[in-house]
């Protein structure tokens, strides 16, 4: 139902299929979106983070953030996210990893 | 015509019969519409990201291609064919994006409608504006767009870029190259120091008795430390570099005589590449969406006009704080924006955001340096996270320097491709 507008459910909630909560869960936390300017859906120099898990794209960020991983621009990125808000990140990532 | 053109004057409507008016757009269409103005890296993703979340989006783009400007350098270097630059629209229309080529005139925010050319007005219920950077012809004495055929600024990717190569390619070798800088803000502020580095690269290995010299209007810029060593160890006989504090700043170009005038001398070039002033696409001032600066002020959350309503603005005319003017910017604030228009459009307020930017630059074609950050609203404009972002270190390995200019390479395929493929 490609014509199902999810963004603006609120005003097609009789038509539509999805319902505006549905969406908002889905809402990506502050900071996940910037991810795939370099991530993308597929591998490259950068790794794609499709089917990733969310601990593991959690644990990779806070090892950036502390120093323990070695990189050449993710330990200056990762830096600018909290405990809760890499985790939510991850999260979201984890679901919608290919995103653009 | 498609239902969402409507004529500009009612009368046209009624003559064509199509039975539609012009306002308000809200009784014109059941669906909320969006229509974004400009498709570059701004405007094309946001687009996508409103159609990947069922938004109806229109996409109004002046050119049927999209010449990229990160990487042109390369061109520039001779290194890169400017086809690997341009790009055009079919994914977006096939990811379910109105796209109509015009060049929009005119926003009219009260009436929420966008003039184009002729007649045609297209309605909407919120408007992204995202036309990038036009040069301001009327700021340096005797650069006007006449001049620019002389003495390229190639700041808009296309024609511009290869015109620079050509001049270059044609130079005899001990000819003077110059470059004028100007002052903060402008398009990619990195920029300028990496086409420094790469017409030096290029002197040094075809034009060995030529020289670049860099007249900036500025005395500290972007990755300074880094480019600065760079260029001592690689290109200490091909670069010189003129601080503001030692006359650097160009205050007139005479095309015709090809010389470059500063506050203490004159430069005659063999070719001179003229990066002018800029300011926001044209169509923001004359939508009334720019203030004085000539860039257009926005609310750091929502990405709305602080001009006018049911208008946001994104990418280089925005007035994004410490947020650079880059396409790794503009696509992160894009996609963002596109979530705060679709959270708007259901009458909730828009979620703040953290966004992100990393401006890699190459030195050489094989030596590469990034500055990252990240951001956050605060105080009305977007502010740097503290602690961090920053610059890659000093004093790194070359290989370390070659790893990031392989990442310069996977960013711009991957954002190209999350855009344009
Ligand atoms: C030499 C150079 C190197 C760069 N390198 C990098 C880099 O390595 N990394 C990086 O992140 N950034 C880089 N940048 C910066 C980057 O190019 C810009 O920040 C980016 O293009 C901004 O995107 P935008 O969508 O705001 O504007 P633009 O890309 O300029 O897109 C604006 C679009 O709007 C259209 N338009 C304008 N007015 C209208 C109208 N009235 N109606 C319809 N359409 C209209 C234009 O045709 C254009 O397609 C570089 C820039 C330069 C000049």
């Amino acid at each position: 139902m490609r014509d199902c507008v999810i963004a603006v459910a609120a005003t097609l909630a009789i038509t539509c299929s999805f319902s505006a909560a549905a969406w908002s869960q889905t809402a990506p936390p502050a900071g996940a979106t910037a991810c795939s300017g370099c991530h993308g859906g597929r591998d490259s120099a950068m790794p794609s983070l499709q089917g990733k898990s969310a601990s593991d794209i959690e644990a990779a960020m806070t090892a950036y953030r502390t120093g323990a991983r070695e990189a050449t621009v993710m330990d200056r990125i990762a830096k600018g996210f909290g405990d809760s808000e890499t985790r939510a990140i991850a999260e979201w990532l984890a679901q919608n990893g290919a995103a653009r | 015509m498609s239902p969402r053109l409507t004529r500009r004057s009612a009368l046209a409507g009624l003559a064509a019969g199509a039975g539609v008016f012009a306002a308000p757009a809200v009784l014109a269409q059941a669906k909320p519409r969006v229509v974004i103005v400009g498709g570059g890296f701004a405007g094309a993703t946001c687009a996508r990201s409103l159609a990947a979340m069922g938004v109806a989006v229109t996409l109004v783009e002046a050119d049927q291609r999209y010449v990229a400007c990160p990487f042109s350098n390369l061109v520039i270097h001779g290194t890169r064919d400017i086809a690997q630059q341009t790009f055009g629209y079919d994914a977006l229309r096939a990811a379910g994006v109105d796209v109509v080529f015009a060049r929009a005139e005119r926003i009219e925010p009260e009436a929420r409608r966008v003039l184009l050319p002729g007649a045609d007005a297209i309605t909407y219920d919120r408007l992204v504006l995202a036309p990038g950077i036009d040069m301001r012809f009327d700021a340096l004495p005797g650069y006007d767009s006449a001049a620019a055929e002389r003495m390229p600024h190639a700041w808009k990717a296309g024609a511009q870029t290869l015109l620079l190569r050509k001049q270059l390619e044609a130079m005899d070798d001990g000819g003077v190259v110059v470059m004028a800088v100007p002052a903060n803000p402008y398009r990619c502020p990195p920029g300028p120091y990496e086409r420094a580095s790469l017409i030096a690269h290029y002197l040094k290995h075809h034009k060995p008795k030529s020289k670049l010299i860099v007249l900036d209007s500025k005395d500290t810029f972007s990755k300074q430390k880094l480019f600065m060593a760079a260029w001592q160890e690689l290109y200490p006989d091909h670069l010189e570099w003129a601080p503001l504090a030692s006359g650097g700043k160009t205050v007139e170009v005479d095309a015709r005589e090809m010389t470059v005038v500063t506050e203490f001398s004159r430069h005659k070039a063999a070719v001179a590449n003229v990066i002018p002033p800029q300011r926001a696409g044209a169509i923001a001032q004359a939508s009334g969406l720019a203030d004085r600066s000539g860039w257009c002020p926005i609310d750091p959350v929502s990405f709305e006009s602080r001009l006018a309503p049911n208008i946001h603005v994104i990418g280089d005319a925005a007035i994004a704080g410490a947020m650079p003017k880059s396409a790794f910017a503009a696509n992160a604030q894009a996609k963002h924006c596109a979530l705060a228009v679709a959270t708007m459009l259901r009458g909730e307020q828009a979620p703040s955001p953290k966004l992100i930017n990393t401006c890699y630059s190459l030195v050489a074609p094989d030596y590469g340096i990034s500055v990252a950050g990240v951001y956050q609203p605060a105080k009305g404009l977007l502010a740097d996270v503290e602690g961090a972002g920053g610059t890659s270190p000093g004093g790194a390995t070359s290989e370390f320097r070659a790893r990031e200019a392989i990442y310069a390479d996977a960013w711009f395929k991957v954002i190209t491709d999350g855009v344009y493929g």
